[in-house]
């Protein structure tokens, strides 16, 4: 292996990782507050406890994802220095706004969270909880910010070899940005929802008598938390794919693995794809259904990959332009099937107690433990996604990931700092998550689970 | 270009203030597994850096971040440059910050012990790697004509850079002795004013060497118009006193003397720098500059509006955040987040 793919590897893996902790940061962060919002108005101190119970989680979590992401910043410019010359102008700006709005914000009010409980009043601690929340959100719109003019670049110039910004305004509006905010955003509260959800289940499932109404109003928080967030993160979704069939046809085609230009298309359920002969050996189709997903008519035409990688050919010179069709029709359907299932559990969480059969049912109890992996599923999976799709590019239309790497590499040295990084945070994710199950399970009547 | 030489001082302002507060917690961490005796001393020391060394850590962050949007080839060449050692600090990295979270989330001894010296190590490395880069930026090293460094990391730790990442061990060491001195209840203050004082002498020896070796070796203090050697002079001066004033026990003057040095040192090998920021030892012209090495000036625009409202705004609550925790950490338990 060579030291551009070594480098890719260690880029999508460490990634991986941090987006394992950045969502429930998001999510849980807004949820945190909440519960101290009502403890505020209300002076209830039930939900003080699910305050600092659910802050505990949060912090645990949010300490890995502070480390992780460090290793994000300085991978743009350790291993991908060719991207940060090209790209610095324009990329350099959200990065360092990211900084300077939300990571000083975040870190500041959470030290001000954690140890503030008997130095501020009440309003002033609920407003640090706010902020961290906010500082969550901001940190996630910029550094989408930056990945969106990855996917659709705006507001830019070539100039001597390299993207210069024209339009800070182009830079921060960029159409793509909305979509993948607030997908991202539903995606944080989803998780933060399952988790809650998860772990609230597993102390009603042990039915110790003083815990019940505890965890019982943090499952109904959680039900419909989470069935908010799946509901966002779908219907930004598909206004997403809509955009994106507009926009940059290649990326849906792949990820539907639509070899040949139809008018109108099917909508492919599952297929059996040969890059190599361009077709798919198996498939199950439903006419129609693709057009109708992507212009609310029966009879849209979508092109095919073939034809957009002639037109590729044509725009950017010879090469190859099109991803691998395997990792992104895969990743949708992963990603979308995921995301069902999870607005079905979330839906049948919210309306349990309505339903006799439900509430009692300890069978859908026990299917919510397991379903706290979905939301990180869907999450990686979407990622894989987004990425894969953006192949053979690293900036759409501008710079190919092989001119990115930094030249001065060898494959020893990044392999070396591969394996490092990937036992590491390997490590550091697992301990994160046994931590956080350590907590989870814990009595929040036991003052240690409270002080730590 | 007038904004070239505006982000040029930013981002000395930038790693001022990231030596300056992370250089203590950096210190603190070092002196953990030392100054604390048993589990209640270690857990004061590190609530005394508690609620503040997160937002420390984010004026790295944030000193990385400018340099990308100010000066993108200075960032790709740095870091690209120095990769084997800035793994190793990201490893470091990584270990402290969880360190802190995790440490306390068990009862369990070797669980803590684990933790106290994954602190104790993620806090020495970084600090020592700091120096080792700053020493090689003060004397330059092998940029190439296409603005990339091919030597890897050995020819980095050279004699002179190794000695310039002791003298950043010591400093910083002895600046959170400093800061212990006045954040912790008395056993522990007594131990860490012994300890700032040990550093001190440390950090003045390696000093007074390593400033003679730049003098000879680098045009840092020589350099014809802007060079390094006022606020070389002012941070000799400052290093000076605080020696003076940890002996009298004058430990709120020891620890502005001390940060004075941190802040003196870094302003001297900007100052020293300007208008270059990477130089290369190959050939003078292939140094990256202000200019050569810049963003466009719309972009630098843009930025200097973002950083003229939100800097002050920073400062503003940080600022009130250490007031808030301004009292001494008494060791009563219930007061221990960590």
């Amino acid at each position: 292996m060579d030291a551009l793919l070594l480098s890719r590897w260690q880029f999508a893996i460490t990634t991986i990782y941090h987006f394992f902790l950045v969502p429930l940061t998001l999510g849980l962060s807004i949820l945190v507050a909440i519960f101290e919002s009502r403890y505020v108005a209300t002076g209830n101190e039930t939900y003080k406890r699910l305050t600092k119970f659910w802050g505990k989680i949060f912090l645990i979590n949010f300490a890995a994802g502070v480390v992780t992401g460090i290793v994000q910043e300085f991978h743009f410019g350790m291993n991908w220095s060719g991207y940060a010359r090209f790209m610095g102008d324009i990329f350099g700006a959200p990065l360092a706004i990211e900084a300077l709005l939300a990571f000083y914000m975040e870190s500041t009010f959470i030290g001000l969270w954690v140890f503030g409980w008997d130095k501020l009043s009440k309003k002033m601690h609920l407003a640090a909880a706010w902020l961290v929340a906010v500082g969550s959100s901001i940190s996630g719109f910029w550094i989408l910010i930056a990945n969106s003019f990855m996917q659709n670049p705006v507001g830019y110039a070539i100039e001597n070899g390299r993207a210069v910004m024209t339009s800070f305004l182009a830079l921060v509006t960029n159409p793509n940005l909305p979509y993948q905010f607030l997908h991202v955003l539903g995606a944080g509260i989803t998780t933060a929802g399952f988790v809650v959800l998860g772990f609230s289940t597993w102390h009603l499932l042990k039915d110790k008598k003083g815990d019940m109404e505890f965890f019982q109003i943090a499952f109904k928080w959680a039900a419909v938390y989470a069935l908010i967030g799946v509901v966002i993160v779908g219907l930004v979704g598909d206004a997403h794919g809509k955009f994106l069939g507009q926009t940059q046809p290649m990326k849906i085609s792949t990820a539907e693995a639509i070899w040949e230009t139809e008018q109108p298309a099917a909508f492919v359920i599952i297929a059996n794809i040969d890059q190599q002969a361009q077709t798919n050996t198996f498939e199950i189709r439903i006419p129609r259904m693709l057009s109708f997903l992507l212009y609310n008519n029966f009879e849209g035409e979508v092109e095919g990959i073939k034809d957009l990688q002639a037109k590729a050919v044509m725009q950017y010179g010879p090469g190859n332009y099109i991803p691998s069709v395997v990792i992104t029709f895969w990743s949708f359907r992963i990603m979308v099937g995921v995301g069902v299932l999870m607005g079905l559990l979330a839906l049948l969480a919210v309306i349990r107690p309505k339903i006799r059969l439900l509430e009692k049912s300890r069978l859908f109890l026990k299917t919510l433990l397991p379903a706290m992996a979905l939301p990180y599923l869907a999450s990686t999976f979407g990622w894989i996604l987004t990425e894969s799709d953006r192949q053979p590019w690293i900036v759409y239309g501008l710079q190919k990931v092989q001119d990115a790497a930094s030249p001065n590499l060898t494959a020893g040295t990044v392999l070396f700092s591969l394996i490092l990084f990937t036992l590491l945070l390997g490590a550091t994710v697992a301990v994160t998550g046994w931590l956080m199950y350590k907590y989870g399970t814990s009595d929040p009547k036991a003052e240690k689970a409270v002080e730590g | 270009m007038i904004l070239n030489t505006v982000w040029f001082i930013l981002v000395t302002v930038l790693f001022t203030g990231f030596f300056f507060l992370e250089g203590f917690d950096y210190g603190v961490g070092i002196l953990l597994p030392f100054l604390g005796k048993d589990n209640d001393e270690r857990r004061a020391i590190i609530n005394s850096i508690g609620p503040f060394w997160d937002g420390n850590e984010v004026w790295m962050i944030t000193a990385g971040g400018a340099l990308f949007a100010s000066f993108p080839n200075v960032y790709a060449t740095l870091f690209s440059g120095f990769y084997l050692a800035l793994v190793l600090m990201l490893v470091a990295l990584i270990l402290r910050g969880v360190g802190f979270e995790f440490r306390g989330k068990r009862e369990n001894k070797n669980w803590r012990a684990f933790w106290d010296w994954a602190i104790f190590a993620g806090s020495l490395l970084p600090a020592l790697l700091w120096g080792v880069t700053v020493a090689n930026l003060m004397r330059g090293f092998g940029i190439g004509q296409d603005m990339n460094y091919y030597g890897g990391l050995l020819p980095l730790l050279n004699p002179y850079a190794l000695l310039g990442g002791l003298v950043f061990v010591s400093l910083f060491t002895m600046h959170g002795a400093n800061f212990l001195t006045r954040k912790v209840y008395d056993a522990i203050a007594e131990r860490a004013k012994k300890a700032a004082f040990t550093f001190w002498i440390i950090a003045a020896g390696l000093t007074v060497g390593f400033m003679a070796w730049t003098f000879f070796a680098t045009d840092i203090l020589t350099k014809p118009g802007i060079n390094g050697l006022v606020p070389a002079v002012l941070a000799a001066m400052a290093l000076l006193v605080t020696g003076w004033f940890i002996r009298t026990r004058k430990s709120g003057w020891a620890f502005i003397t001390g940060s004075l040095t941190v802040v003196f040192a870094t302003i001297m090998v900007f100052a020293g720098l300007y208008p270059r920021i990477l130089v290369s030892s190959l050939d003078p012209s292939w140094s990256l500059t202000i200019v050569n090495a810049a963003s466009s000036s719309y972009t630098l625009r843009v930025m200097t509006i973002v950083a003229a409202i939100f800097v002050p705004i920073v400062l503003v609550y940080q600022g009130w955040t250490y007031w808030i925790f301004r009292k001494r950490v008494e060791g009563k338990s219930e007061e221990m987040i960590y």
